[in-house]
């Protein structure tokens, strides 16, 4: 199980396993659980992460080794395909671990309190640990075969737990919808194994790094079905209108599919595939393209939800875009978007948390016109949110700053459209959280009947402080240490940061477009909630027609197939009938053979058979 | 001895089972044709673990009579389940695969 | 000596094979379940006896415990619950089922035999070495079984577990009604004996004054009619019991036609006597009418 290697990262497989077997005795062991479930559900992240943290001491202290390869044993050997259940243990795959684990088992502390008076909470850390482990899984595997497991077990999870409290037919609704949404997107995966498998003839990530240098056509195939795979994984354009249902889970679920878990793993699958999209520009570019679209209408379905989680939603939409666009620009802009994918899992972490606890104490109400003026009831809830929101916003030099800043710059040098639209894109961010945080926090009480809000339990509480402090400081802490960290896998990006203090033209642009969404958001809501009737908002509500296209559709096919009938009735009377006719006798003769009867079924598989033996005879001939 | 000879007269009574899964009516002699069926399968994996001097193919055949086994006596309870409220064992009696 | 292997193999297929084959053939052609049943499970002996000669006894030994034993008598279990003389129709209900079905069945023995002919497998591959080594061919199988394929072997008996509860909880009817014991039974007949004037007595048995005490001899009342239901219903629905009546009568009118003459010629007073037919009546019209329909057809 070591696979030759020593030391903590050998032990690489307890990560894997360690949150299965917790999940595994949570869900089998029944009611006698129920007391002390959840506590070993937090253990089942919790020793991860300090395994993982000791794997980062290994690392470090060998600074010459880049990448373990820590083999267990043969998982699929069938003719010249081989695949072996390994993990790649490299710097990436690392900084994933520790972010899963790390903001991962706050996020468990927290739902030990979130769901304390919920009767399914044994079954639902027996949920959380297959997420955690499925995610391990996903970004450990030096294969993109053993990455698909964790890959559909990521997508299990979401689904089970989307669909927590399934006795909400909403809840049942959203969780089907992003298991669909991100079967369209498995598509696209498999569909890229396969091309490599053919091209190839592996699917370890070793393999295929130098045996797609060349580029080519198929390259790029590879390229877009891998960024198909990442957009459905990621709710990226066009597949994210999932992400906005899948609020219908607990509220500890939304941090963990936003900050930890689910979506980044589209962005990891496109960072971790950089020697594809590197040597194939049409990909490149469509990942660039789509992250820009995504940020944009992120952020614009993020200025009209009164629904609190929605526009939390929509910003990690927005930002997983901007994460998208980074890792569309190669070299120069991999590395960092993995460092705003860190920064983001803290803040946003803490700014889902931080709404969690309004709506504990809202009576579960997410609608942001009943709150307001909560600043004085629950203090701690406000300040650490308003550490979130600075993060989020890009203040001066507190998270967000230093990574969207360089996602900015390194946009600018690919294209000024590109850098342009991304900055467009921080104006309106600045523009919805001031909204958020003036709305729920400030002005007017605007309670519902019978709500008395309470400041959150202490085991809520601690764990939002704690990413409070890493959302303000995980930024400058990692400015200068994570590019170098970071680029044996992701490569050298063309700039790279020195300090804390680098000033460009950029940075300038980018706090001056922090404070006119800040005055904007200030200036329409300070009096509290404005009639937000105007078309563009009516638009970002309805999610931009997401799910009004497929009405659009189905009239558009109605009225097409009048049209139709009309032509047909009238002007080829004599000709459409005989065809529609010969398509009936042609039915009704298909029809035929579905007569219910077994032997007559059973008929048409021998005929089966015999067809498929005659073309194994004959190819054997022939061959 | 040569041991195609195995393999032909399996092929044959595989037919054979086919020919009697496709023709009759009750249900229990569609049963015994299936298990003439994985009977022809066994006596070609047994005699191909001769063959090759490899004991594997006996291992199959053994394991083929073991789920041979459950699925005759699930079968048999379907159909004993089935003629209780139909009154009859033909398979022609219900399209069930049509409802 | 191996010479003299090689050709008892040889025997022994050339005896079973063409058993195999005919017996395969009749049960695909048998009109009655049972017939069917019969063959393949001869089928399934010859096919063992092939086991034999080809370095399997294990197989040879399983084979006649598990199909044999157990699975084609499940069969027969099966036939005597749902009836054992459902004579299949042979008469074809879907069109061309047949036809078809014979042309695909010809088409696949020939595939495989073309197919198979061309593995060209020849002689016998040493198993027998291989059987030896591990002292016996069961201890050969039985080290894979309970060693490589040890997993696939507990799966496999986990299935058969599961395989009997299924049969269980199929073939489960649960009662509508409470099951009517003796006490129930006593209830009932007082009851419909008070309410319907219903006998209390349980119904006669069969044969009582009758020529036979045979099953399907109605037993008869004093004025020599037969009593109903003291024959079982089934009995007379298949036409099986006897209910002509002048040939049920016979005997007792000729004892009181003879009881009556003795008297008669004791105290010189004539009696009522008998009317007896003038030739012996037949007494089984209805299984003779039976016949006749059925030589009619």
């Amino acid at each position: 199980m070591t696979g030759g290697v020593t030391g903590a990262v050998g032990l690489a497989w307890l990560l894997v396993l360690i949150p299965f077997a917790a999940a595994a005795v949570l869900l089998l062991i029944g009611k006698a659980g129920d007391k002390w479930g959840h506590w070993l559900g937090v253990a089942g992240l919790v020793a991860p992460f300090g395994l993982a943290v000791a794997m980062l001491a290994q690392m470090l202290s060998n600074s010459g080794v880049e990448s373990y390869f820590v083999k267990w044993f043969v998982w699929i050997q069938a003719g010249s395909l081989r695949v072996d259940a390994g993990l790649q243990v490299d710097h990436l795959s690392l900084a994933f671990v520790l972010l899963v684990t790390g903001v991962g088992s706050l996020i468990f502390i927290y739902a030990v309190a979130y769901m304390a008076h919920d009767p399914g909470r044994r079954r639902f850390f027996g949920f959380l640990n297959i997420f955690a482990g499925s995610m391990l899984l996903l970004v450990l595997a030096d294969n993109y075969a053993l990455l698909f497991v964790g890959w559909e077990g990521v997508g299990l999870a979401s689904y089970l737990l989307i669909g927590f409290w399934q006795q909400k037919p909403s809840a049942a609704l959203a969780a089907k919808k992003a298991f669909i949404m991100n079967r369209i997107g498995d598509l696209g995966l498999l569909s890229a194994m396969a091309l490599l498998f053919a091209h190839i003839g592996s699917v370890n990530f070793v393999a295929v790094g130098p045996a797609v240098a060349g580029g080519g056509t198929w390259v790029a195939l590879v390229g877009c079905l891998l960024l198909l795979a990442a957009c459905g994984k990621s709710a990226q354009f066009p597949l994210q209108s999932w992400l906005l249902d899948a609020m219908e889970g607990p509220t500890p679920v939304s941090a963990l599919i936003h900050a930890a878990t689910m979506v980044t793993a589209g962005v990891y699958l496109v960072v971790r595939s950089q020697f594809v999209f590197t040597v194939s520009p049409v990909a490149m570019w469509a990942v660039a393209i789509v992250g820009v679209v995504t940020l944009l209408i992120g952020a614009w379905i993020g200025t009209a939800k009164a629904d609190i989680k929605k526009v939390l939603a929509g910003s990690t939409m927005s930002q997983i875009g901007y994460m998208m666009l980074a890792a569309g620009l190669g070299p120069a802009g991999a590395a960092f978007a993995i460092f705003h994918l860190l920064t983001h899992g803290d803040f946003k972490a803490n700014l889902f948390l931080g709404a969690g606890s309004v709506m504990h104490a809202m009576n579960d109400d997410v609608d942001m016109m009943h709150f307001g003026a909560l600043r004085k009831v629950m203090p701690w809830t406000f300040l650490t949110f308003a550490c979130g929101t600075l993060a989020l916003i890009g203040f001066p030099f507190i998270s967000g700053y230093y990574s969207k800043d360089h996602i900015i710059t390194a946009a600018f040098d690919k294209s000024p459209v590109l850098g342009a639209l991304a900055l467009l894109g921080a104006v309106v961010t600045a523009y919805y959280m001031t909204r958020l945080v003036i709305l729920t926090f400030f002005g007017e009480k605007r309670w519902e009947d019978g709500v008395h809000p309470h400041e959150a339990p202490g085991l809520m509480l601690v764990p939002m402080v704690i990413l409070a402090i890493a959302s303000l400081a995980a930024g400058a802490f990692l400015n200068t240490r994570i590019i170098g960290w970071l680029s044996p896998v992701t490569g050298e990006p063309a700039e790279i940061p020195h300090g804390l203090f680098e000033f460009t033209w950029v940075t300038g642009a980018a706090v001056a477009a922090l404070v006119v969404g800040v005055l904007a958001g200030w200036l329409v809501y300070r009096r509290g909630p404005v009639n937000e009737s105007n078309f563009l908002l009516r638009a970002a509500d309805a999610e931009l027609g997401a799910n009004a296209v497929g009405d659009v559709v189905v009239k558009a096919s109605d009225g097409v197939a009048d049209s139709v009938g009309i032509i047909d009735r009238y002007l080829v009377d004599g000709g459409a009938r005989g065809v529609y006719r010969a398509g009936i006798g042609l039915s009704t003769w298909v029809r035929g053979l579905q007569n219910g009867k077994v032997r007559s079924y059973g008929l048409m598989m021998g005929v089966g058979v015999v067809v498929i033996l005659v073309a194994v005879v004959v190819a054997g001939q022939v061959i | 001895m040569n041991e195609n000879y195995y393999l032909v007269l399996a092929a044959i009574l595989f037919a054979i089972g086919v020919a009697g899964f496709l023709t009759r009516r009750n249900a229990l002699l569609i049963f015994m044709s299936i298990e003439l069926m994985l009977n022809a399968a066994n006596l070609t994996l047994v005699t191909f673990a001769d063959a090759l001097g490899d004991l594997t193919g006996q291992i199959m055949a053994f394991f083929v009579m073991v789920v041979a086994a459950a699925e005759v006596v699930v079968g048999l309870a379907i159909i004993i389940t089935i003629a209780r409220s139909l009154h009859t064992a033909s398979i022609d009696a219900s399209s069930w695969l049509r409802r | 000596m191996i010479g003299m292997t090689v050709s008892l193999t040889a025997i022994t297929f050339w005896v079973c094979a063409p058993i195999m084959v005919v017996l395969g053939f009749g049960m695909v052609l048998a009109r009655k379940v049972v017939h069917s049943a019969l063959c393949l499970a001869g089928l399934m002996v010859a096919l063992g006896v092939l086991y034999a000669s080809i370095n399997a006894p294990f197989l040879f030994v399983a084979q006649l415990i598990v199909y044999t034993g157990s699975v084609m008598m499940l069969f027969l279990f099966t036939m005597m619950l749902i009836g054992v003389d459902t004579a299949d129709e042979l008469k074809e209900t879907i069109k061309g089922q047949r036809v078809s079905a014979i042309v695909i069945a010809v088409a696949l023995a020939g595939l495989l035999g073309f197919t198979v002919l061309h593995a060209i497998v020849g002689q016998s591959g040493g198993l027998s070495v291989i059987n030896n080594a591990a002292g016996g061919n069961a201890q050969a199988v039985a080290q894979l079984i309970f060693g490589r394929y040890a997993v696939a072997f507990e799966a496999a008996s986990a299935l058969v577990i599961t395989a009997a509860l299924a049969a269980m909880v199929l073939s489960h009817a649960e009662r509508l009604t409470p099951k009517e014991r003796q006490r129930e039974r006593a209830d009932r007949r007082v009851r419909q004996f008070a309410s319907d004037a219903l006998p209390v007595a349980p119904d006669p048995a069969p044969g009582v004054y009758a020529r036979h005490n045979a099953a399907t001899y109605p037993a008869l009342l004093p004025d020599g009619t037969a009593a109903p239901g003291s024959v079982a219903p089934a009995l007379e629905a298949r036409g099986q019991a006897v209910l002509a009546e002048p040939a049920l009568k016979l005997p007792a009118q000729s004892l009181h036609n003879r009881l009556a003459a003795q008297a008669t010629e004791l105290d010189g007073q004539p009696r009522l006597m008998a009317d007896l037919p003038d030739a012996a009546p037949a007494l089984t019209a209805k299984a003779d009418d039976a016949e006749d329909q059925e030589a009619a057809k």
